[in-house]
């Protein structure tokens, strides 16, 4: 399992192939998110994105741990950059080997759904109409609840 | 008993500051509790911590409730809903 929070970019490709996956892995689900171009109208010019260094990386790897605890995980890596982007930048990638795909995909889904509700990170945007703090979706909110619900209906 | 509190993105930029060592009476406290004595200063911390606004916070850098308690030396945050991925 590896998490990492840097200012750097990182390589995808390179991600995945040091997944330590072993021979029963049939799988790998990536999720990538990037820096838009716009929001709500106005151009992006940069995005920053500040966080609680410590808490942080302790959020995710509680996220990282209860899916690995929910479906059979062989490796992870959750990588989020921090500090100033551009438009088109990398900014998360969550990568996950499992046997089978349906383990892989639930595993991603809920890693990144967490992360977005959960892990200490908060993105300000400079557009041409000046900067302002993103504020939380409440469709994110129900994202991360869907998990709950099918724990709920599980038990 | 002696805190440090930390505050983070919006709520660090309304207050002018992001991080204070801040001492109050007792041996410990709850967070709503605390979050009332540092907007009982006035200023920008009434503001900013307003009971109205949704903020989170952490104690130990584990996500809190207004129950939580907090001890002398602990660590806690303020901070605006999060909004990474």
């Amino acid at each position: 399992m590896k998490i990492r929070v840097q200012r750097e970019d990182f390589d995808p490709g390179t991600e995945i192939a040091a997944l330590g996956r072993g021979a029963s892995a049939g799988a790998v689900a990536t999720f990538v998110g990037l820096v838009r171009e716009e929001s709500e109208g106005a151009r992006i010019r940069t995005m920053t994105l500040e966080h609680y260094p410590g808490m942080t990386e302790r959020a995710i790897g509680t996220i990282a741990q209860e899916a690995c605890r929910r479906w059979r995980v062989l490796d992870l890596t959750v990588i989020h950059r921090v500090g100033e982007l551009k438009p088109g930048d990398r900014i998360v990638l969550v990568a996950v080997a499992s046997a089978h795909r349906g383990d892989a995909f639930a595993a991603c889904e809920f890693i990144m759904d967490y992360l977005k509700t959960r892990a200490p990170f908060w993105k300000k945007e400079n557009t041409a109409l000046g900067a302002r703090w993103v504020e939380a979706r409440a469709s994110d909110d129900a994202a991360a609840a869907r998990w709950e619900e099918a724990v709920r209906k599980a038990g | 008993m002696k805190v440090k509190v930390l505050y983070f993105a919006s709520v660090r930029e309304r207050i002018g500051c992001d991080t204070e060592d801040v001492e109050l009476p007792g041996e410990s406290t709850t967070l709503a509790a605390l979050r009332a004595y540092l907007r009982s200063r006035g200023g920008a911390w009434a503001d900013t911590l307003a009971d109205e606004r949704p903020l989170r916070a952490a104690v130990n850098q584990e996500m809190a409730a207004p129950a939580t308690p907090v001890r002398s030396g602990d660590e806690v945050a303020f901070f605006p809903p999060v909004t990474g991925g």
